[in-house]
């Protein structure tokens, strides 16, 4: 179960195989990459995929942001979450970049959470999410 | 013999072990023997101290006197402006730093 | 100059709230060091020797009189009354205590200012020529594209967690004077045949432990491209760098690892991905921030003609001021560097008179310049002795723009907690020992850069004389190096052999120049000669 989840349909919780069991064999529903994996190998097999979780081994290795972005861009619309060394300050980029459930492994509390994750009301560029940068705004 | 020092988590100040608390002085730290370890993971835990570490220093007649420069800079302020460091007063108070 | 609406605003100062709440947390234990490091350090925070130090962007070196009296402010306020300008046109405060920390970027934001992403592993202030916008050399100002850099790169979600620091150079004049291409990315602006505007994109440079110049990947970026072709550089190099040796994540090692053709063609792979993306911002955009880098009112018909029957003001015009583009106009340099004094630092008050000479004689512009002095970019040529007597009467009037006291130095062993070796001293007895106005003039440019480690922050590896602090057990020892440059002709320093105390390295010093004194051909630069006649005849003369 995902410790936050941003998504309204059912949680999908079908044990996450690793990238190499994937490709050999891939009917699983649920992926799991680890940081350094190449999440491109993934995009043949999108549509299929209801879960893929990206792993955070220590919040200071930023890889997971480049692999999210990736898959959504790739046109990815199944569950998108990070698993790991997962700190408050890290949830409002990863949204950004597509991830819509965390699983940390500290105890988050549900208010900070929240508060990081409204702290900017704008943002500069774009990105996956919906949020439309500045730019635009400024020139309607 | 091996004081601890550190920095003062809110303020950043360079704070030394007297054994009890913290001092601005390095004459008032004490040899913490074997136990820098375990008094720098309670006083850390504590949030008293920030980046503690053991230093080596020499006990002399006026306090103690941590080996590396690094340290004997840290325990007095920058040399280059005496005006700034712990005795602006003293125009001898760095003779023993460099 | 460039000034922000409600969404630059708005953005700061959620900035501020969220330092200040992760301050809060820190203190309340909630966060440990461990964690709360990567984000002070977002927002310009390090633990020094004696306090934390916090260093604040001047974007592109770019700022104004309210700026730089807020600057003041807060020397006074929350520091000891100064502060120190760095090689990357930012200023530090030596002496921040982490529980004010908040209020200092609350005041900064004030005045449109912030420590957003000048240290951390993160795509830091972006640098510029000091002359932009005044230059009589460049094709157009470049501060504008630097703008749209500064704020496609603030918070960008994929790269805030990069695998280490990130530095962006913009330039457009054939003469640099950035040190361009010792940046992870250098951009210079150029046009093309069909007259347009694009970068000329170099990669790779960086200085530290292991130094590199930065390669050029790109004759012609066309200049609306340019974010989209950053992001695909940031993400080859966030995907594919090293992330287990914290010494080997650099840019420049990925790009010296995968050989300068494969990292040209993956990042022009991803290049492909990114314009499909469309993330660009449009040219109205440029046009909006160009817009506020439009020339100051300035004055035609005005005298080329200087009074220099002072001849201390004609010594300081001679070295100091240099050409401006608009008839009647200079560019004034202030020197940080007197004899004997500290490298880049200034005191609250003449923070405060730098700001009041901006306000009244330079349209109110000031800028910072990665060889730690300042400049008026726009003065009349007829206000440059009322402008020079008001710096002499500060102490700000040193003659030795690019000579042999106008020394870089890094704060070393002094305030720095990585530093092996003091930096500051050895600046303040080189300068000392070559004090004599007549002797700095007959040696010509000379740029001496210390750094009191590896690390590189005072620009040794780019030093025409380069010096570096090392540990000889124990005790403070520095190697000399020669023959860099952070200019058009970009080189990096050598070793000269054995290292040596502080008393040692200024007489090898002084040995060098005067070797040069007698080896250089009429015209010749340290630079000219020492490349003509190498290494061994400067040896020679330091060794014996
Ligand atoms: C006093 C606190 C400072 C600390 C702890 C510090 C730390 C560092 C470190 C660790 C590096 C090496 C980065 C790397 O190789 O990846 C570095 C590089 C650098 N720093 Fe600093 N620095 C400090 C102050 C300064 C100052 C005062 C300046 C300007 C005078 C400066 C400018 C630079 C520059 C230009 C580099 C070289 C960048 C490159 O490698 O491309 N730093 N600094
Ligand atoms: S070069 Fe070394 S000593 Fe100097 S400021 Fe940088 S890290 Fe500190």
């Amino acid at each position: 179960m995902a410790d936050f989840r941003y998504r309204d349909d059912q949680p999908h919780e079908e044990p996450a195989v690793t990238l190499d069991a994937f490709l050999e064999q891939p009917d699983a529903t649920a992926v799991r990459l680890e940081a350094g994996e190449d999440a491109r190998r993934l995009i043949p097999f999108l549509d299929r995929l209801q879960l893929i979780e990206i792993s955070f081994p220590r919040f200071r290795d930023g890889r997971g942001f480049s692999s999210a972005r990736i898959l959504r861009e790739a046109g990815y619309k199944g569950e998108l979450r990070a698993e790991g060394d997962v700190l408050i300050d890290l949830l409002f980029f990863m949204r950004r970049c597509g991830f819509d459930s965390f699983v940390s492994q500290h105890s988050l509390n549900p208010a900070d959470v929240e508060a990081a994750l409204n702290r900017y009301s704008h943002v500069y560029q774009n990105a996956t999410d919906e949020a439309v940068p500045i730019w635009k705004l400024r020139h309607g | 013999m091996r004081i601890l020092t550190g920095n003062d988590l809110k303020s950043g100040a360079v704070i030394w072990w007297t054994g009890h608390d913290w001092s601005l002085h390095v004459e008032d730290a004490v040899d913490v023997g074997e136990h820098g370890e375990a008094v720098l993971a309670a006083e850390d835990g504590a949030r008293r101290v920030n980046g503690g570490y053991i230093v080596d220093a020499e006990a002399t007649p006026e306090g103690p006197r941590p080996a590396h420069i690094k340290d004997r800079i840290r325990a007095l302020g920058p040399t280059v402006r005496p005006d700034l460091t712990l005795k602006p007063a003293d125009p001898t108070a760095g003779d023993w730093v460099i | 100059m460039y000034q922000y609406d409600k969404y630059d605003q708005g953005m700061v100062d959620a900035r501020v709230e969220e330092f200040r709440d992760q301050v809060r947390r820190r203190i309340a234990g909630d966060i440990n060091d461990d964690q709360f490091k990567p984000l002070r350090l977002k927002n310009g925070l390090y633990l020094q020797l004696h306090a934390y130090m916090l260093r604040v962007a001047i974007p592109y070196g770019t700022f104004n009189s309210v700026q730089m009296r807020k600057l003041a402010d807060i020397a006074r306020k929350y520091d000891r009354g100064y502060g120190h300008f760095t090689t990357r046109q930012n200023i530090q405060y030596n002496w921040i205590k982490l529980e004010e920390a908040p209020d200092i970027l609350a005041e900064l934001a004030t005045v449109e200012m912030h420590a957003i992403q000048t240290s951390g592993e993160s795509i830091r202030n972006i640098s510029a020529d000091q002359y932009a916008g005044a230059a009589a050399d460049e094709i157009c100002d470049p501060r504008p594209w630097a703008e749209l850099i500064r704020q496609a790169t603030t918070f960008h979600p994929e790269f805030s967690y990069l695998p280490r620091k990130f530095k962006i150079a913009v330039i457009s004049a054939p003469e640099d004077r950035a040190a361009l291409r010792w940046h992870d990315c250098a951009l210079r602006i150029v046009r093309n045949g069909k007259g347009e505007e694009g970068f000329e994109v170099y990669a790779g440079g960086g200085m530290g432990r292991t130094p590199f110049i930065a390669y050029k990947i790109r004759d012609f970026l066309p200049a609306q491209q340019i974010f989209s072709y950053l992001q695909a550089i940031l993400r080859v190099w966030n995907l594919h760098a090293r992330r287990d040796n914290i010494h080997k994540q650099r840019m420049k090692i990925l790009v010296h690892e995968l050989g300068e053709e494969e990292f040209r063609r993956q990042v022009e792979e991803e290049f492909q991905t990114f314009l499909a993306l469309a993330t660009d911002f449009p040219q109205a955009e440029y046009d909006r921030i160009a817009a506020y880098f439009t020339p100051p009112p300035f004055e035609t018909g005005l005298g080329d003609e200087i009074d220099r029957s002072d001849p201390d003001f004609a010594l300081w015009v001679d070295r100091q001021v240099v050409a401006h583009k608009v008839p009647g106009y200079a560019i004034a340099n202030i020197s940080l560097k007197p004899i004997g004094g500290i490298p880049g630092d200034i005191s609250a008050e003449q923070m405060d008179i730098v700001a009041d000479l901006a306000e009244r004689y330079s349209f109110d512009e000031i800028r910072a310049t990665h060889a730690q002095n300042l400049v008026l970019p726009h003065v009349r040529k007829a206000d440059l002795y009322a402008v020079w007597q008001a710096l002499d009467a500060a102490g700000l009037a040193s003659v030795n723009l690019d000579l042999v006291t106008d020394i870089i130095a890094c704060p070393g062993l002094d305030y720095c907690s990585l530093a092996n070796a003091r930096s500051i001293p050895l600046a303040q007895k080189i300068s000392e020992r070559f004090a004599n106005m007549e002797r700095q003039l007959d040696i010509g440019e000379l740029k001496i850069k210390i750094s009191g480690c590896i690390n590189a922050c005072g620009h040794h590896h780019a030093g025409q004389i380069g010096i570096l602090g090392v540990d000889r057990k124990g005790t403070e020892n520095y190697q000399l190096l020669l023959g860099g440059s952070g200019a058009e002709d970009t080189s990096q320093a050598k070793i000269t052999g054995p290292g040596f105390d502080e008393a040692g390295i200024v007489d090898a010093v002084e040995r060098t120049v005067e070797r040069y004194r007698e080896l250089r051909e009429p015209g010749e630069r340290f630079l000219d000669t020492y490349r003509r006649v190498g290494l061994d005849p400067f040896k020679e003369a330091i060794y014996g």
